[in-house]
């Protein structure tokens, strides 16, 4: 692909915006032959409501000091946030189809000296909150108002450093830090609720301290109402939204299929899945 | 090769890796290639579970990972005895020690960075200290995924080895791993070992045939007049493989196994080394900070055996992304990278 970057459509609709991710997304699983495209499928709706409302950045500038932090504790997600940074003009289209290759920049897991726009070296599960709350404590030090938003995983609910660091983020009244948690009921040996449950989930974060919603995270509508709220929220207190998404979204014959941390896609099937998508293309 | 640090201040520039640059990365869960080598499906798995059925003491533990780690196998045989504790390292250590407390024997498994980075304090107290019997298995050893320094446990040995009372085990193959675990369960002490899973090359017996795993012993695989080679882990298969290649070039490498990277089997080290005339080279899958070669360094020097040395491992810096055959060339742990090393010291 070339010509003019979807950057530079600023009149794109956010459903247009998912489904670019998503084809973003399949094509750089295509490129490699496997990739975390379940994930990423799942969380496209997400991150095109927080590259293309809520967050404040510039593309050529990733490094602004006003922008809003984006944290990718979950480094395996790098595939997605890949295809939203290509998708923002934070990295180049030509680059997509590196994806994974020796030296691209890249890498299949996310890492932050790699990456433009890759704010954290994630992968090790369970440490985007916590240098979260470093970064909130640092940004209201300088009077710096922008926003901390760390996306995790419902797995990463398992790490005993998430509650240390929402236990922290409350006591420090941390207004200005966001958490995203993509509950997809997916980890890496099964359904997330059947590995080590956290539910009530929506009652643990309240009785943490934090103000909580939880939103069904392929609901663009409900995503911008949930993003709104927590940045416009005038109480001294950090603010989660949990997003219920579903794996392989978009796509439905990879939807109906038996979920894994992976995904089977056979080596046909990537092509089959980016024609699924352009027959769906949004306005 | 591209040189990473961490620099806010950076300026960024696209990049676009030439074609014979670029290349396709290892899936975090691919087995390691070993070619000419027959493989055995999940043989720490099956090993547990042959030994799970006439010890009821044996249960196992995992944090997320039962099926990376193929516990999963004694999951299927023994579900009533096989604990998914979910993402959680730590408290799979603490409980597992709890188990061990009450008559068990736990075999707990994750990754290899998790069990050494994240648990450590858990293992050194609620487990080395107490000597439990609790039995350590974790995956991706070393640099064995291309998916960056998130999961290359590049340091364990460095991170274990100061741990009183722990053993620490680097099987070479699917018969170092079967063997080992009856050895684990005989064991009464904490035993932290490194696994090699999914299909697994079956190495050692093609070359000695006779070969038998033993807690504590360093074996000579194959002997040689030019070079001793002491490895441990895959890269014993790497000095074998290297050993017959050079052979072909009338260079002649003796291969010393010493899957127990602690204790360490000096008296054998000590033997082997001190004949004379052989270039002693020592080969891991680690940081060569902390690891095989210094503990076999120090052997040497304290016991006044003085042969010329040199060190085979991965680099003190954190390791690329990438495909493995293109990471173990670039830090000098494939067969190729191998021999030509040791034609340069020789």
């Amino acid at each position: 692909m070339s010509g003019i970057s979807a950057s530079q459509l600023p009149n794109m609709s956010l459903p247009r915006r998912a489904w670019e991710i998503r084809r973003k997304a399949v094509r750089m699983g295509q490129v490699q032959g496997q990739g975390y495209v379940g994930q990423a499928l799942g969380v496209a709706d997400v991150l095109a409501v927080s590259y293309f409302h809520a967050l404040n950045y510039r593309a050529d500038d990733p490094e602004w000091a006003g922008r809003d932090r984006f944290l990718l504790s979950i480094g395996h997600y790098a595939i997605a946030l890949y295809s939203a940074l290509i998708e923002a003009g934070i990295l180049p289209d030509q680059e997509l189809e590196t994806y994974g290759a020796d030296d691209s920049r890249l890498p299949m897991s996310g890492m932050a000296a790699y990456t433009p726009g890759m704010e954290i070296t994630g992968g090790s599960l369970g440490q985007g909150l916590g240098i979260g709350v470093g970064m909130a404590l640092a940004l209201r030090a300088k009077n710096n108002p922008a926003f901390v938003f760390n996306l995790m995983s419902d797995g990463e609910l398992g790490e005993g450093s998430t509650w240390e660091a929402a236990m922290s983020a409350a006591h420090h009244k941390l207004s200005n830090l966001i958490c995203i948690v993509d509950f997809n009921d997916q980890q890496a040996d099964g359904k997330s609720t059947q590995t080590l449950s956290a539910e009530p989930l929506a009652d643990k974060w309240a009785a943490f301290g934090w103000h909580t919603q939880r939103v069904d995270g392929n609901d663009i509508d409900a995503l911008v109402a949930a993003f709104d709220t927590a940045r416009n929220l005038p109480d001294p207190k950090p603010r989660v939204i949990i997003c219920d998404t579903l794996m392989c979204k978009g796509i439905p014959f990879l939807e109906a299929r038996e979920m894994a941390h992976f995904v089977r896609v056979e080596p046909d099937e990537w092509q089959k899945a980016l024609d699924v998508l352009d027959e769906t293309r949004p306005a | 090769m591209v040189t990473r640090t961490y620099d806010p201040h950076r300026k960024w520039e696209p990049r676009i890796p030439t074609p014979g640059e670029g290349g396709k990365t290892s899936a975090m869960i691919a087995s390691l290639a070993a070619e000419g080598y027959d493989a055995v499906p999940a043989p720490f798995g099956h090993a547990l579970v042959a030994q799970a059925r006439s010890d009821a003491r044996i249960v196992g533990l995992t944090a997320d990972l039962a099926k990376y780690t193929d516990l999963h196998i004694f999951a299927e045989a023994f579900p009533e005895r096989f604990y998914q504790m979910g993402m959680a390292e730590q408290v799979m250590i603490s409980a597992a020690a709890g188990m061990a407390r009450e008559g068990f024997i736990p075999f707990a498994t994750t990754y290899a960075v998790f069990a050494s980075r994240r648990a450590y304090d858990f293992i050194a107290m609620a487990i080395a200290e107490e000597n439990l019997p609790v039995k350590i298995v974790c995956a991706l050893p070393g640099l064995t995924t291309g998916y960056g320094p998130s999961h290359q446990a590049t340091e364990d040995f460095a991170i274990f080895r100061g741990l009183p009372n722990l053993t620490i085990v680097d099987p070479c193959d699917a018969i170092d791993v079967a063997q080992a675990v009856p050895a684990l369960v005989a064991h009464d002490g904490p035993v932290y070992m490194r696994l090699l899973r999914g299909k697994v090359p079956s190495v050692i017996h093609k070359h000695c045939p006779d070969y038998q795993f033993e807690l504590g012993k360093a074996k000579l695989l194959r002997d040689g007049k030019d070079v001793l080679v002491i490895a441990s882990g895959f890269m014993t298969m790497r000095a074998l493989d290297a050993a017959v290649e050079a052979e072909k070039d009338g260079i002649s490498i003796a291969v010393l196994h010493c899957p127990t990277i602690k204790p360490l089997d000096t008296d054998t080290i000590l033997a082997q080394a001190g004949q004379p005339g052989r270039l002693v080279v020592t080969a891991e899958n680690h940081t060569r900070i902390g690891g095989l070669g210094e503990a076999v360094a120090s052997t040497l020097l304290t016991n006044g055996v003085t042969p010329k040395f040199r060190m085979i491992g991965l680099p003190d810096q954190f390791l690329d992304a990438g495909a493995l055959p293109t990471l173990h060339d670039r830090y000098g742990i494939s067969t190729t990278a191998i021999l030509s090393q040791i034609r340069g010291w020789l």
